[in-house]
């Protein structure tokens, strides 16, 4: 295992390397086809290295845990808004989540659906790219249409394009008061039109997930502002069945899926929100499961049966539907092995995609395989 | 400003290639004729100016597929252009190329209130977009001033902001799915009605890149229910110092208004002379909005009149009517055709950190001297989008050159305090060749990578977004194929 510490050792490794690299920040992330191939650690490339708070800006090493920004961010009463979701519970796994892991795999929760992903609060990166050459796009302001946007194409490559080294964010004020409207026992097709209501209205609503079987709607915002919206949203969902007010939810529940924690295997869905209690009415027997974004987000947990089946059935279903993608967060081994991990893409987009990865990791070192449709051997 | 020497060779061969487009696009799509291609030989970046030679105006995705697959055979490059609004020059022509119009595909396919978006044909308008669900409620919310002309093909190409994106995002981030077309002709969907890729995120580099990885025929947008309420206020302050200080006061004492823009004493003359909105006359004035329900919008300006109050304003005044913010919205939005009516002008949209705004800003007062050019600004303040207005004199002989050297040592001041060349209109022609200002060859190498992934031959838009010695040696080889 290669610990490294500054950028310049990252680049240095990079074009050095003989061999496959397997990329690791916190090591809490362990999804995707398992890569074989020498560790190349991160966590050392950690610390602020800008926050402007008046700016709502913040740039850190890649390496640097989210807790520690997050722990920054709250002394200025600011925080990273797109909610990233931490799959140390789940996956069993332990050590700190790493910001260049989170943009890496582009990983937000409830508040996705009002804020924005983590991609859209990425506003630059650098990073190393597979032969070793040193890369920078976008800056550290909110606005920057400046070239083609390889931030976005970085968030989400789980470092199968580059290694990242840096990250500037948009950060966005805390808030002074939080409370979450619950509707108990509601059937899933039903909470989907629940939460539908709600998101289509003006009352801002910044989460909206049916977790066991309630439906949870989050507001945020000034006291007297939550209190009036909190008001006018019982009103309208009152065909909902009777709803109550929790000002304690505690919705890292939702975000990191805990209800799934003891499953064999877990999926992550996203497709269109109508689309979600399809999605759910396919599963076999015995799969928990909870719904956020809507409904357009769906975590599905499978202890027991056939997990390789069920992975199938669903990557096949929700390729009937129009569009959306279904990941295998956890799983067995030879599942994870097998693949596909990720969503099949269509031709041409795969097409594209396999194009650019050729193009930024000509060798094919960086996570190889990690994403690909088809296992592949990685070239020496 | 310099382009390419257009292909003599391509140009040759102008009979046969209009020919073909005449058998896969109806009569009066193909426009060839040397009078009427005049109307698209440029576009909101007036100063360039050049004829296509030929335009083409497809109705189809399928006519926009044999379009391309017809001029990549050809090896002819295509000019993408949604309305022509562009400031940078992004739908500039040149005279070897085909200009490629999506304005007659401006259909609304899909509605869906439930999911929270529409399906539109990118040919349409941004203000139509939310013209066709506003009766129900709802809107789009990425609002360039030139909404009510601009096209979402267009919006996509530059990812176009607004004044309202401070809350509410620029189109990347309200743009959920594309049909794209690929200069092959091959035609591939990405994204659609679900949140975030499976996979590698195209959509992200596919929007702002210019019309050069592919056109756009078709878009996904998410739409919101608009909130119950907004309103603007007035600020006026002594120096843009002190107006700045306000700016950051707000943002740090966590309040998010939806908008804060910034106008200096020549813009809110020549606004106020335009809109009649009743600026009070100042050094800066700041429109502060926030939205929701009546006690909400109270109790958030009740806070940011406090925070405005402590900068001993020389006018403070919250919107007393629906009228009257229309009217202050008017005004603002209108602030480029205005100036545009007293001089002509070259806008820039650099973007700096917020903090650095009362530096730059002295910076370019002094610049302004020193050029012997007026400016003036009015921008974006909340998000350190600048909008510096250099006025010039079109007829008198080397002032557009004066102009764009000051404009070019502007840009350099927005990289050199931690910002960018262009926060919302696009590198285009204008901002091109001072991209190896902001990056690194090895930077820019890795941009052109991508586009050598979606069009080997450089044929989409090729002399736009990098400098031109940069993309030459890609540019030559595409030529010396044919």
């Amino acid at each position: 295992m290669m610990k490294l510490t500054t950028e310049a050792e990252v680049a240095e490794c990079v074009a050095d390397a003989r061999g496959p690299l397997a990329l690791r920040g916190g090591g809490t992330r362990a999804v995707g086809r398992p890569v074989v191939g020498d560790v190349l650690d991160v966590s050392g490339l950690s610390g602020v290295t800008l926050y402007e708070p008046g700016a709502l800006t913040i740039v850190v090493q890649a390496g640097t845990p989210v807790s520690e920004i997050e722990r920054t961010l709250a002394g200025e009463n600011q925080r990273l808004a797109f909610e990233p979701y931490d799959l140390c519970g789940l996956l069993g796994t332990s050590g700190a989540s790493t910001i260049g892991g989170v943009i890496a795999t582009n990983a937000s929760g409830p508040r996705r659906i009002q804020a924005g992903a983590a991609r859209d609060f990425a506003l630059g990166v650098r990073f190393v790219d597979g032969a070793g050459t040193v890369i920078k796009n976008g800056g550290r302001v909110m606005k920057n249409v400046t070239g083609y946007d390889l931030v976005k194409l970085m968030a989400g490559s789980w470092g199968t394009l580059g290694v990242l080294t840096e990250v500037s964010l948009k950060v966005l004020p805390g808030v002074e008061d939080v409370t979450t409207l619950v509707i108990p026992d509601v059937s899933a097709p039903e909470a989907v039109a629940a939460m539908s209501r709600a998101l289509s209205s003006s009352y801002e609503v910044s989460g909206a997930a049916w977790i066991e079987g309630a439906v949870w709607l989050r507001l945020e915002g000034f006291a007297a502002s939550v209190a009036y919206r909190a008001g006018a949203l019982q009103k309208i969902l009152a065909p909902f069945g009777e709803s109550a007010l929790m000002p304690d939810a505690d919705w890292t529940r939702v975000r990191d899926a805990q209800p799934l924690h003891g499953a064999e295997a877990v999926w992550r869905v996203s497709v269109k929100p109508s689309n979600g209690p399809l999605v759910l009415g396919a599963l076999p027997e015995g799969c928990d499961s909870l719904m956020d974004w809507g409904g357009g987000l769906i975590w599905i947990g499978q202890s027991g049966g056939n997990p390789a089946a069920t992975h199938a059935a669903l990557q096949a279903h929700v390729a009937t539907l129009g569009g959306g993608h279904a990941t295998l967060m956890k799983g067995p081994e030879a599942l994870r092995a097998a693949g596909p991990v990720f969503q099949p893409e269509a031709a041409g987009v795969a097409a594209l995609s396999a194009a650019l990865r050729t193009r930024f990791d000509p060798r094919s070192i960086l996570n190889p395989g990690l994403m690909a449709a088809e296992p592949v051997r990685a070239a020496g | 400003m310099h382009m390419p020497v257009p292909d003599s060779a391509i140009i040759a061969r102008k009979a046969r290639l209009v020919e073909r487009l005449h058998k896969v696009l109806p009569q009066d799509a193909v426009i060839d004729d040397l009078v009427e291609t005049r109307a698209y030989e440029c576009d909101a970046l007036t100063a360039y100016r050049c004829p296509p030679m030929v335009a083409v105006l497809p109705s189809t995705t399928q006519e926009v597929s044999d379009v391309l697959r017809l001029c990549h055979e050809e090896g002819v490059p295509v000019v993408p252009r949604g309305s022509g609004t562009s400031l940078a020059g992004g739908a500039l022509p040149t005279a070897d190329c085909v200009i490629l119009g999506v304005a007659r595909m401006n259909e609304v396919l899909e509605t869906d209130y439930d999911n929270r978006f529409v399906r539109v044909q990118t040919g349409r308008t941004n203000l139509s977009v939310t013209g066709a669900v506003e009766s129900d409620g709802f809107f789009y919310a990425p609002d360039p001033s030139s909404q009510l002309a601009c096209a979402i093909a267009g919006n996509i190409a530059m990812n176009s902001g607004g004044a309202h994106c401070l809350k509410y995002g620029v189109t990347t981030n309200n743009l959920m799915g594309v049909t794209l077309v690929q200069m092959d002709g091959t035609v591939v969907e990405i994204g659609g009605a679900h949140l975030d890729s499976g996979g590698l995120d195209l959509l992200g580099v596919i929007c702002g890149s210019e019309g050069q990885l592919g056109v756009v025929t078709e878009a996904t947008l998410r739409i919101l229910h608009k909130p119950e309420g907004a309103r603007p206020v007035l600020m006026g302050f002594d120096s843009a110092e002190i107006a700045g200080a306000c700016v950051a006061d707000i943002i740090k004492a966590g309040v998010l208004p939806v908008a804060i823009e910034f106008m200096d004493r020549m813009l809110i003359e020549v606004c106020e002379d335009f809109a009649k909105a009743d600026y009070p006359l100042c050094e800066a004035l700041l429109i502060v909005e926030v939205e929701g329900s009546a006690p909400e919008i109270d109790a958030q300006l009740a806070l940011i009149m406090d925070i405005a109050r402590r900068h001993d304003p020389v006018a403070l005044r919250e919107s007393a009517s629906a009228e009257e913010s229309a009217r202050i919205w008017a005004g603002r939005k209108a602030a480029f055709s205005a100036i545009g009516r007293v001089s002509d002008y070259m806008c820039l949209d650099g973007t700096i950190p917020v903090s650095e705004l009362p530096y730059v800003l002295r910076r370019i007062g002094e610049m302004s001297k020193q050029y012997g050019l007026a400016v003036g600004n009015v921008f974006h303040a909340g998000d350190g989008n600048m909008h510096p207005l250099i006025c010039y004199d079109a007829n008198k002989p080397g002032d557009l050159e004066i102009c764009e050297a000051f404009g070019a040592e502007v840009l350099k001041l927005c990289v050199d305090v931690g910002g960018c060349l262009t926060g919302e209109h696009g590198v285009g022609i204008e901002k091109r060749d001072l991209m190896g200002y902001q990056y690194a060859p090895a930077d820019l190498e890795a941009q052109m990578a991508v586009k050598d992934v979606f069009d080997d031959k450089w044929l989409l838009n090729p002399a736009k977004v990098f400098p031109l010695d940069s993309s030459e040696p890609r540019r030559a080889t595409q030529m010396a194929a044919e």
